[in-house]
């Protein structure tokens, strides 16, 4: 039942800024994610809340508690990690037991907590072997129960399903998200996998080159992106750039063809001058009065095909169809793109941050 | 691992104290020999290597020592290669144990070898007398730079040939079915397509062979006669046939150690320039060779063995032989053994209490200056790194003089003491033992250490609990192999023991100078079997090293 509070973090690795000033508050209880591209920080930011990375400044705090100075063995954590490190040596029962005959647990307790965390991943029948004798999945399972057993103020996990396979990857943060909400406990989960990060999380900090972009639900990422890079590292998007029109003290953008959005209730009324339009996939549909636009390719994916068009300005949008029984579309075909407004975002065009009104920051 | 601000801990302490005993222990008396070697009687002078270059009788032995060496390095090469290279290409009759027996040869003491080739073709040897009463001429004499160039050759062949067949298991078998490909085959393609690949292990190789045959003394002690090489030369101007000259010695000394010194830093120079790695996904899978280059191939690596087994069973033959006033006479017998059964007693006694003490201090700090260069990089254990190195560059024979130089007087006083033992055969290991325990700690995971750690593990706990363990095998087998090289090493304890510290290795030597032929041939016999015992143990070991490095 611990909170974190990051706060002016501040990391270097021999004088290279990693992460500049990072502020962060993870409430008790949640699932937390770290997402962003690779080399953004996440796992320096991991390792430095486990204690395994020095501190230039600033302070971590557990349940209001700053612990820049507990060592990592002090700090009460469980950590999964992206390569398992399991001990090579220690069956998987044995693995899982270490952290509690570390803290002086009985031993018949020991044995019925071990056997219950094995339980609770589904690796009991498994108890007695060897890492090496597990497939990848089965020691992430122990792994996560090895952390678990603890019961840890916290749960840190890095990348741990990066070395399994997708279909395995998709089981396993199921059982890690049912494990977590089980116990209740404060983790935070990095990842480089948006739709993994999507699925488990309840909040996400979006990341990119040590600063954080912003902080909010998978929903609300997704819907209300804080700016250009969240919106295009967060699922799909189709950017259009336009100039913020004012006629009649109404806020315009003339998209062509004579289709004109009035975006005044969106956007913040300041706004002014270039603007780019984020068009979700999912807001545009085929249907007459739209942005008159050429099928430049379809690529059938089974229960949808994704299509790619050409506006008239050059522009390419990329957008999705359920299939349909009758042909594909061809190439060259003339087709007219309806957009759902109230699916759009906008952003700046210039400073890329998001100008709609109650924008995230 | 780091740890906020790395600062002072547990760790830093176990540094400290590393580095504080090794000065002391090796780089403090290496420096006497130094500031030994330019002065004579207080004062500063360069008499030592004066009289070294001035006379054709000291030169000489470096240019004897060079010609050994260039030579022996060379065969051993030559030789090594078709070997390794029959023995990974194709399918020889009894590979593994051919593997078994060639490392054994490996691992048996070079003054066994020596004595054992004089036992055969000396003076009075069996082939000698054997030729002289059949055809009334003696066969060409073993003694001087053939015998010394033969005895090494065999010796180190094994070394260079583990070497390469450990490079060789990485060599990825498309490579060579690329070559063919492109219509590249058989000795073509392996100068021209495999040897590039090899040609690091092959530096390596050599460098072990080049500074092993550089500093052997045994060898040439005893098969050498007029022939005489730098370590001979050290050796008697320290013990002082014609009078004791500390300062020459020391003066010989470290021309030695800049020799090897100088070839180190071109080997590694050499080796910089060429880095790549490789990984097998597909090793190369042996082929039947038919017809008489099937034959050719056996006779070549069953010939080989035959000739690097010969020394070991004639000493262990002739021990089993009657002998009179130590020379062998007709008849067998367990006398050799029964006569100097205290004698013997006292020996395996000492070999076992010296060498098992110097195994576990090297395995403990073996283990800990791995750690600290692995886990903990700094100043401090880089430094310690570099200094554990050093006895790999310094001949044995230089470090026992080291240590008596700096341990005759008091308050160090140790000379002629089980410690002193101890000491010499820790440090001579220790290069060794460092480097095969930092590249197991390489191959460790370090998320393995922080999972540990983040479960609520101190540090040493971790380190007890599971890095050690998790090394065992590759520690246990790596600890045989040292303890072999313990029990067979001389040079290095030749100036430090007295009668209640002998060992076996110093027994036989002793024996052989003496002119005991007969119980040198016993006490030859008991080093041998330990340490085919050793490595019948360590072959057995379950994930036991593959790759046998000395
Ligand atoms: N030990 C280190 N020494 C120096 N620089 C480092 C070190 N570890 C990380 N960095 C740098 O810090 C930055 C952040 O690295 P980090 O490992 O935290 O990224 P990440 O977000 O976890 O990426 P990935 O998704 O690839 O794991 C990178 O620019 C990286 O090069
Ligand atoms: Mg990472």
């Amino acid at each position: 039942m611990t909170s974190i509070a990051l706060r002016a973090l501040r990391k270097e690795y021999n004088g290279q800024v990693a992460i500049p000033n990072l502020d962060l508050d993870i409430a008790d209880g949640e699932f937390f994610t770290l997402l962003g591209p690779s080399g953004c920080g996440k796992t320096t930011l991991l390792r430095m809340i486990a204690g395994f990375n020095s501190i230039e400044s600033g302070t971590i705090a557990f349940d209001d508690v700053v612990i820049n100075d507990r060592s990592p063995s002090a700090r009460n954590i469980g950590m999964v990690f992206q390569s398992y490190a399991l001990f090579p040596q220690m069956s998987a029962g044995k693995n899982v037991a270490f952290g509690l005959q570390t803290r002086n647990v009985d031993r018949a307790e020991s044995a019925r907590r071990v056997a219950a965390a094995l339980e609770q991943v589904h690796m009991a029948h498994l108890k007695d072997r060897l890492p090496g004798e597990m497939s990848g999945g089965q020691q992430q399972r122990v792994a996560l129960a090895r952390a678990l057993v603890i019961r840890p103020a916290v749960l840190l996990m890095d990348e741990p399903l990066s070395n399994l396979d997708a279909k395995l990857r998709v089981e396993m943060r199921d059982t890690i998200r049912e494990a977590q909400r089980e116990a209740g406990i404060t983790t935070v989960y990095v990842t480089h996998d948006q739709e993994e990060a999507m699925a488990v999380s309840d909040r996400i900090a979006v990341m990119n080159l040590g600063v954080v972009q912003q902080v909010g639900s998978p929903a609300e990422i997704y819907r209300n992106p804080a700016n250009r890079f969240v919106a295009e590292f967060i699922g799909k998007t189709n950017l259009i750039e336009r100039d913020l029109l004012q006629r009649n003290g109404a806020s315009l953008l003339e998209l062509g063809d004579g289709v004109t959005i009035d975006v005044g209730a969106a956007i913040d009324p300041a706004a002014t001058g270039k603007v780019q339009v984020s068009v979700r996939p999912e807001a545009v549909q085929v249907g007459d009065g739209g942005l008159s636009a050429e099928v430049v390719e379809e690529t059938f994916l089974g229960s949808h095909s994704q299509i790619r068009a050409r506006l008239r300005t050059g522009e390419t949008i990329e957008f999705l169809e359920f299939s349909r029984r009758d042909a594909l579309w061809a190439r060259g075909e003339q087709v007219s793109l309806q957009l759902n407004t109230d699916m759009l975002t906008y952003f700046d065009a210039a400073s890329g941050v998001s100008i709609m009104r109650g924008a995230a920051k | 691992m780091k740890v906020p601000g790395d600062r002072f801990d547990g760790w830093t302490s176990v540094a400290v104290a590393l580095t504080g005993g090794y000065l002391l222990l090796v780089i403090w008396p290496l420096v006497m020999v130094l500031i030994s070697s330019f002065s004579v009687d207080g004062g500063m002078s360069l008499a030592g290597f004066e009289k070294f270059f001035s006379s054709r009788l000291y030169y000489g032995t470096l240019v004897n020592s060079m010609m050994v060496t260039v030579c022996v390095t060379a065969l051993a090469l030559v030789v090594a290669f078709p070997l390794a290279y029959f023995m990974t290409m194709f399918r020889i009759a009894g590979n593994r144990t051919v593997q078994m027996l060639i490392l054994a040869s490996m691992m048996s003491p070079p003054f066994i070898g020596a004595y054992s080739w004089i036992l055969l073709l000396g003076n009075n040897g069996m082939i000698t007398t054997f030729f002289q009463d059949l055809f009334g001429f003696k066969p060409p004499s073993i003694y001087g730079f053939v015998g010394i160039v033969l005895v090494l050759t065999l010796q180190l062949v094994p070394l260079i040939f583990t070497y390469l067949m450990g490079a060789w298991r990485t060599i990825d078998v498309s490579l060579l079915e690329a070559s063919e490909s492109m219509g590249i085959t058989g000795w073509k393609r392996a100068v021209q397509v495999i040897s590039p690949l090899l040609w690091p292990t092959v530096l390596a190789g050599s460098l072990l062979v080049f500074v092993r045959a550089f500093a052997d003394f045994g060898t040439p002690m005893l098969i050498g006669q007029g022939f005489r090489t730098v370590p001979v030369l050290i050796y008697s101007s320290f013990v002082g046939e014609v009078g004791t000259d500390t300062s020459f010695a020391a003066a010989v000394a470290v021309i030695v150690i800049a020799v090897t010194l100088s070839v180190f830093l071109l080997q590694r120079y050499l080796a910089s320039r060429q880095k790549f790695s490789m990984t097998a996904l597909r090793s190369i899978e042996p082929k039947r060779l038919p017809g008489w280059r099937g034959v050719a191939a056996h006779a070549y690596v069953y010939g080989f063995l035959t000739l690097a087994l010969a020394p070991l069973i004639v000493v262990v033959v002739s021990s089993f032989r009657n002998t009179l006033y130590g020379q062998f006479v007709d008849g067998f017998s367990l006398d050799n053994y029964v006569d100097s059964q205290r004698d013997i007693m006292r020996y395996v006694g000492n070999t076992f209490s010296i060498g098992i003490t110097a195994l576990v201090i090297l395995v403990v700090v073996a283990v800990l200056v791995a750690y600290l260069t692995v886990r903990r990089k700094g100043v401090l254990s880089s430094t310690l790194d570099t200094m554990t190195m050093v006895p790999y560059v310094v001949p044995g024979l230089v470090i026992g003089i080291a240590l008596v130089t700096a341990f005759s007087q008091k308050p160090l006083l140790l000379t002629g003491t089980f410690t002193i033992m101890v000491i010499a055969l820790t440090i001579r290991r220790l290069p060794y033992a460092v480097r095969s325990t930092t590249a197991l700690m390489y191959q460790l995971n370090p998320s393995i250490e922080e999972a540990a750690v983040s479960l609520g593990a101190s540090k040493f706990r971790t380190l007890m609990r599971i890095i050690v363990p998790a090394l065992a095998p590759g520690i246990l087998s790596g600890a045989i192999l040292s303890w072999v090289t313990i029990i067979t090493e001389l040079s290095t304890t030749l100036f430090l023991y007295n009668t209640s510290t002998q060992t076996l290795s110093l027994g036989i030597y002793a024996e052989v100078i003496r002119g005991q032929l007969g119980t040198a041939a016993a006490l030859s016999t008991l080093l041998l079997v330990l340490t085919m015992l050793s490595l019948f143990v360590l072959m057995r070991l379950p994930g036991g090293q593959k790759e046998l490095r000395v």
